[in-house]
């Protein structure tokens, strides 16, 4: 079974008169374990993709299937279910909840899903573990780096344990070193989960560490 | 809502505007709430601690008690009356006295009484009084001779009662003849023979209509008395009503002022926090989890607010002068306290809307 499977899906906007095309016919799978880096330039329609792939837009036309479950179909509130169940999203942004310390964003998904308590402080404790910032889980995101934000964001987007990770242009807010040593973590953490994933980027160098690379322009996909 | 509480205690700063603007609001509802409680207990004291069921005026006296007037003769047949039970004789005189000690006259109502009134003793020998607590206030002692109008008439105070002020005058509460004697040296024009009340409390028999009685009584009087209720009789006070629905007006105005403030904060907020919660409904909460947290966050800001609101009302309130008729009352308290809540939720709850609209792909770009 895929993880993600797009199938024919269109998404138009109006502007007054004017209907603009953010994804035209757009035809994508992901495998269950596959890290597929989506590349275009801005306005390509990569982030509309990204969004409709994660239940945050739903599809003008066309179907989204993911972990077997067409989704294109579901209410706003099975959406939010779907978002907080089965989808792990880092933002461009990074977007941490300034007041919380490092392992109270990432225990916030646990909380909205009302999980075990316990079972969720162990998970984040041990994610924070593996991204290097066991001695970082009571700052809060003022009192750390750009790079450790980021990571945060990483743990938070696992923290569901999700069937599909969405990330949205994680490097653009570093610089190339640091960009690169958080694709290797991304990389990692994805790979030994076996969870698929999907990485929006306008950097070509980011390409390398993704199974597979598609392309987009104007709302078209190629591979 | 953990997230929400976590906020208030990391971030207080970020609602201290809130709060001080509705921990004002707190004490100034307190203060008016007090001031009206004040007002009405000090001016209905002795009509509330009426035991009777029905007040008999003169109908001249346009349901005044001063210028009311019981003879012997309308006595008898409203006593002959069928379904009156008993009847107990009741007058008042406003005068001052002067205390032992004191330079200035202590403001009494001096009542004349038969029985019936709730938490005061059997009428006392003549030249005694029961006084009414608030006088202790002017400086009035238990054993203290006071002596009262022109002819300084005096009275021993031979104990206290509480909440029997009338016009917002202490009550000195006597035997009829002594009232009888005080009133004819305060006022001789409005001496009263012996037998002859200003109001008469009427006690309805068991299974009687009280109406049916009042109507009963008026025809037996050939109409000329009224009889009222306790309760109309304590709004039929001078001013009572209008200050009541004064001070009402001005109690409903300021609270929905509280929840214009919270109303507009949490607005205001919501706006501020429109990507945060982006996010959060982009990592799957419900925009019923976030109003939760919102109303959670307007209510506790408002519970800190009346706490401080009124711990200072508690403050300011002793510090004010005994003439003022302040009374922080406990039912008063509650009231404003469930008043602000509830305009905290319904203030929080305007936000509702803009929660609901916030798009989680707004995270995203």
């Amino acid at each position: 079974m895929s993880a993600l499977e797009l199938r024919d899906v269109r998404k138009t906007y109006t502007s007054g008169e004017e209907t603009i095309v953010a994804l035209d016919h757009a035809t994508l799978t992901v495998g269950d374990d596959e890290m597929v880096v989506l590349l275009g330039p801005s306005g390509s329609g990569k982030t509309t993709l990204l969004s409709i792939s994660g239940g945050l837009l739903t599809p003008s036309e066309g179907s989204v299937v993911v972990g077997g479950n067409d989704i294109s179909t579901y209410s706003p509130k099975q959406l939010t279910r779907f978002r907080r169940d089965n989808v792990g999203f880092v933002f461009q942004a990074v977007n941490l909840v300034p007041f919380l310390t490092a392992r109270e964003n990432l225990l916030v998904v646990a909380e909205l899903g009302k999980r075990d308590a316990a079972t969720a402080r162990r998970r984040a404790d041990q994610l924070l573990d593996e991204l290097g910032l066991g001695h970082r889980t009571n700052n809060l995101p003022s009192q750390l780096s750009g790079g450790e934000r980021q990571r945060v964001a990483i743990g938070r987007a696992l923290m569901n344990e999700p069937s599909l990770v969405l990330i949205d242009e994680p490097t653009s807010a570093l610089d190339t070193k640091l960009g690169e040593q958080v694709m290797e973590l991304i990389t990692n953490e994805v790979k030994s989960r076996a969870t698929a994933a999907v990485i929006v980027t306008h950097d070509r160098r980011m390409t390398h560490y993704a199974d597979r690379t598609v392309e987009i322009t104007d709302g078209h996909l190629r591979a | 809502m953990k997230l929400a509480i976590r906020e208030l205690l990391r971030r207080p700063g970020r609602f201290a505007v809130a709060g001080s603007a509705l921990t004002l609001i707190v004490v100034l509802l307190l203060l008016l709430g007090g001031l009206l409680d004040g007002l009405y207990l000090g001016s209905t004291g002795l009509l509330r601690a009426q035991q009777s069921d029905l007040v008999v005026y003169s109908e001249d006296a346009r349901e005044s008690i001063i210028r009311s007037r019981i003879d012997v003769d309308v006595r008898a047949a409203i006593d002959g009356t069928d379904g009156v039970a008993a009847t107990y004789g009741l007058g008042t005189a406003l005068l001052g006295a002067r205390v032992p000690g004191e330079t200035d006259l202590a403001d009494t109502a001096v009542v004349g009484y038969e029985g019936a009134i709730a938490g005061v003793p059997e009428p006392p020998a003549p030249g005694q009084a029961w006084a009414d607590r608030r006088l202790e206030a002017a400086g009035v002692g238990v054993g203290d001779v006071l002596e009262l109008g022109p002819e300084a008439l005096t009275l021993e105070v031979i104990g206290w009662v509480d909440d029997v002020s009338f016009l917002q005058q202490g009550a000195l509460m006597v035997e009829p003849g002594t009232w009888r004697e005080i009133l004819a040296s305060a006022r001789p024009d409005a001496t009263l023979p012996e037998g002859t009340f200003q109001v008469v409390g009427v006690d309805v028999a068991e299974g009687s209509d009280p109406d049916a009685v009042a109507d009963a009584i008026a025809a037996a009087t050939g109409g000329t008395t009224v009889a009222l209720t306790v309760d109309e009789s304590v709004l039929a006070l001078p001013g009572v009503d209008a200050q009541n629905s004064t001070f009402t007006q001005i109690i409903g105005i300021t609270l929905l002022v509280a929840g214009l403030i919270t109303a507009l904060f949490f607005a205001f907020v919501t706006i501020e926090r429109t990507a945060q919660y982006g996010v959060l409904k982009a990592i799957g909460a419900s925009s019923a989890q976030i109003y939760v947290g919102l109303v959670v966050q307007a209510v506790a800001v408002t519970a800190g607010a009346v706490v401080l609101g009124g711990l200072i009302s508690v403050a300011l309130a002793s510090q004010i002068p005994p003439d003022i008729p302040l009374q922080l009352e406990p039912p008063r308290a509650l009231f404003v306290a469930v008043g602000m809540f509830v305009t905290a939720v319904i203030g929080g709850s305007i936000s509702l809307r803009r929660v609901v609209r916030i798009d989680p792909a707004s995270a995203i770009g």
